[in-house]
């Protein structure tokens, strides 16, 4: 499958899925000179022409809840193993999470996150910066400065802006911006001490329950202040039937407030906790809730009510999770995993079209991060997978390239595999290899 | 085979086991109680937790039988210097231990801990989790002064959130043929618990109306610091278990209480001492015996109901 860098792609019989021009039909697509070309054109350089028969053709999915861990623990992954798991998993754009040691809480953090992964050439990382200073969650951070070095969003994500005069003050002044807030929703003294969801579980095994009220009660409080400030909110890892109604009603009013679920919360019931009992690969935050949230968590990313998927990819270091439940890392390695388990459960289970489920995990999260993008079109990048949307796959966390292991589908049948993945017209993953790295 | 929770057993396994445990008893009534059963075995008691009662009844039941016992203690340790919990196990491993006994705050380590051991282990107490030895004395208390289990009505009073005791007893007592009453505020009651054979209730007078047995559980002072009661007063005047309280079951009524307690908080002291109805020494005896029970069903034991 050698290449060189000159030479242009074609795929003939691939059926291209892009949502970003609402458009599912088989076709031709040829790349070169980085970007989509129009197929009908008879290019000067060589050309070399591949069949996509029977896969999928998806453009720049997008994973907006990322933990990369750098600076500062990349004992649990770092730009390079996070980019590299991105592009095994099918991913062109992530956005990362803010809470890494330091923070990052100023532009100068934002332009070496994204000139860290500018050097590697595997993905488009959008840097989230923190809301507060420090995740300290009491003073605002330079949000316009980070804005103006490129970051994506504000987020203090693994914790909550917890003070209601903050939020206001934060959603105020993302009214002036392009990018969210997202909230990480969470009311810590409801969840004080928990492990898991509260709920029969929860009393069978002993351990304590976090109520669905510790994320609703917050939600509920701000989408109030979106409507307060007209700021934008974006709801992270949405995981109760509360918050669903507070979106409901927050898109009724026709608020700037949208929403994220996790394919683990889709995937996913508390019950998974207790069998095998304690694995702690199960620990997550928001935690695996009942088979009825879960339903209609599914329910409503297919009507749209919930707007994206996003893994929130959380890797761990084996002996972090190592540990009774109770003193487990909260978090799930999700980017080798999320598109399958998509796959398996928005097309299998809840039935939607693969334009509508791809949607949720290409336009949507552009749309929430204010990014552009204008699909499988001459002169667009070519950032795109290509999906065998038939193969069947046992999940091996081992060969995996991010650097936590920590998977609740371990050993899980899924179906669909990302075959390939090309990054800005070169290919970036063939056949579940990383092709493409820098520093390889 | 391990012991973590007393649903490990089938109902014919517990009636065997309690029917052994008789058996100790007499071997702990005798003069010399030392018995060579477990002679050449090696049992570690691994309490990362503090316990006198638990651990002293452990220990004696090991000895008892004959074998040789350790105490591990996790405060103190090689746990407080930084040593990982499974380190430990591997290290205990090498030992070439035959039992390992373990007491932990959280929840679910004795089941992993023998997901990682060949040898059994016995749960002393996990977290909110189990305490199945516990269940298996108030079980056999019990059965002593009534002569079956089936039929009876348990209340079940206090905190049940945080009662790793209540949760073995339901499971014991149900297993048996009891009905099991949880009584105690709204904040410390668990979901999950409740089922055709177990019901709850707020109010004590309801919940102990014809009762046969009471479990009265501890009652810490901490759910006051963190608002699940207002004040050991109030509890005391709502859920503590008083003459009058008593005079609600049915007149034969047994007291269980599993320790340390608290007296005129959950429980007064005219109940502790009234020697009709309260069996809480009973429960201390018996105590030795299921472990040494437990003991020998586990590495010394043929022909129990194997």
């Amino acid at each position: 499958m050698s290449q060189d860098a000159t030479d242009w792609i074609r795929l003939e019989g691939v059926r291209v899925i892009d949502p970003f021009r609402g458009q599912d039909q088989e076709g031709e697509v040829l790349v070169g000179d980085g970007t989509f070309q129009e197929p009908t054109l008879s290019p000067r350089s060589r050309v070399r022409t591949m069949s996509g028969r029977g896969l999928w053709l998806v453009p720049r999915l997008t994973d907006m809840h990322v933990h990369f861990r750098s600076p500062g623990q990349e004992w649990k992954e770092d730009f390079r193993s996070g980019s590299m798991a991105a592009v095994h998993g099918g991913f062109s754009v992530v956005a990362t999470m803010a809470n890494t040691d330091p923070v990052v809480d100023s532009v100068s953090l934002i332009q070496w996150q994204k000139a860290e992964a500018k050097a590697l050439g595997l993905v488009e990382v959008v840097p989230i910066g923190a809301v507060t200073k420090g995740l300290g969650g009491e003073e605002l951070a330079e949000l316009w400065t980070m804005e103006q070095g490129g970051a994506g969003g504000f987020s203090d994500d693994g914790r909550p802006v917890a003070s209601s005069a903050l939020m206001r003050a934060a959603l105020s002044y993302s009214s002036t911006m392009r990018h969210p807030i997202i909230q990480h929703a969470e009311d810590l003294e409801l969840s004080h001490l928990g492990v898991m969801h509260e709920g029969d579980v929860s009393g069978r095994l002993g351990l304590t329950g976090i109520p669905l009220e510790a994320e609703s009660a917050m939600v509920w409080r701000d989408v109030q202040l979106a409507a307060l400030t007209n700021g934008r909110l974006h709801i992270a890892h949405i995981s109760s039937l509360g918050a669903l109604e507070a979106l409901a009603w927050a898109k009724s009013r026709g608020l700037k407030v949208t929403a994220e679920v996790a394919p683990h919360h889709l995937f996913f019931t508390d019950a998974r906790v207790g069998a095998p009992a304690y694995d702690t690969a199960t620990k997550v935050n928001p935690p695996l809730r009942p088979d009825n949230v879960r339903q209609a968590l599914l329910a409503a990313l297919k009507m749209g009510l919930i707007d994206a998927v996003a893994s929130d990819h959380a890797p761990h270091h084996a002996d972090e999770k190592d540990r009774p439940y109770a003193q487990a890392a909260f978090g799930i390695s999700g980017l080798e995993t999320s598109l399958a388990a998509m796959i398996t459960i928005g097309l299998g289970e809840a039935e939607m079209t693969p334009l509508a489920l791809f949607e949720r995990m290409t336009r949507a999260p552009h749309r929430i991060l204010g990014m552009d993008y204008v699909g499988v079109v001459a002169g667009a990048r070519a950032d795109f997978a290509l999906i065998d949307p038939k193969a069947r796959w046992s999940v091996e966390p081992g060969g995996w390239y991010s650097k936590g292991k920590n998977s609740p589908w371990m050993g899980t049948e899924l179906t669909g595999r990302v075959i390939s993945t090309m990054y800005g017209g070169h290919w970036t993953m063939q056949e579940g290899e990383v092709v493409r790295c820098a520093q390889l | 085979m391990d012991l973590i929770s007393l649903n490990d057993w089938s109902g014919d396994d517990l009636i065997a086991l309690l029917d052994l445990a008789s058996a100790m008893k007499a071997v702990i009534r005798r003069p010399i109680k030392k018995v060579p059963t477990l002679r050449g075995k090696a049992v570690a008691n691994v309490f990362f937790e503090a316990s006198t009662r638990t651990r002293n009844s452990f220990e004696l039941a090991g000895k008892y039988l004959g074998a040789d016992v350790i105490n591990f203690q996790g405060s103190g340790s090689s746990i407080e210097k930084g040593e990982t919990l499974w380190d430990t196990v591997r290290t205990l491993q090498a030992m070439r231990l035959d039992a390992v006994v373990v007491r932990h705050g959280a929840s679910g380590v004795p089941q992993v801990m023998a997901e990682h051991l060949e040898v059994p282990v016995i749960n002393a107490g996990d977290g909110t989790h189990h305490h199945p030895t516990q269940g298996l004395l108030d079980v056999m208390t019990v059965r002593e002064r009534f002569g079956h289990i089936e039929g009876l009505t348990v209340a079940i009073v206090g905190d049940v959130l945080h009662s790793r005791v209540a949760r073995s007893d339901i499971e014991g007592f149900v297993r048996l043929g009891a009905k099991i009453r949880l009584v105690g505020p709204p904040s410390l009651m668990p979901s999950g618990l409740e089922s055709q054979h177990v019901a709850v209730y707020a109010d004590l007078k309801e919940g102990l109306a014809g009762v046969d047995v009471i479990q009265v559980l501890r009652i810490q002072k901490e759910r006051q610091q963190s608002g699940q009661i207002p004040s050991l007063r109030e509890y005391h005047d709502r859920w503590g278990l008083t003459q009058a309280a008593l005079s609600w079951a049915q007149p034969e009524v047994l007291v269980l209480h599993p320790g340390p307690q608290n007296r005129g908080v959950e429980i007064d002291s005219q109940v502790m001492e009234d020697r009709v109805h309260s069996a809480i020494l009973d429960q201390v005896e018996n105590g030795v015996a299921v472990r040494m029970a437990v003991l020998y069903r586990l590495i010394g034991g043929e022909g129990v109901s194997a």
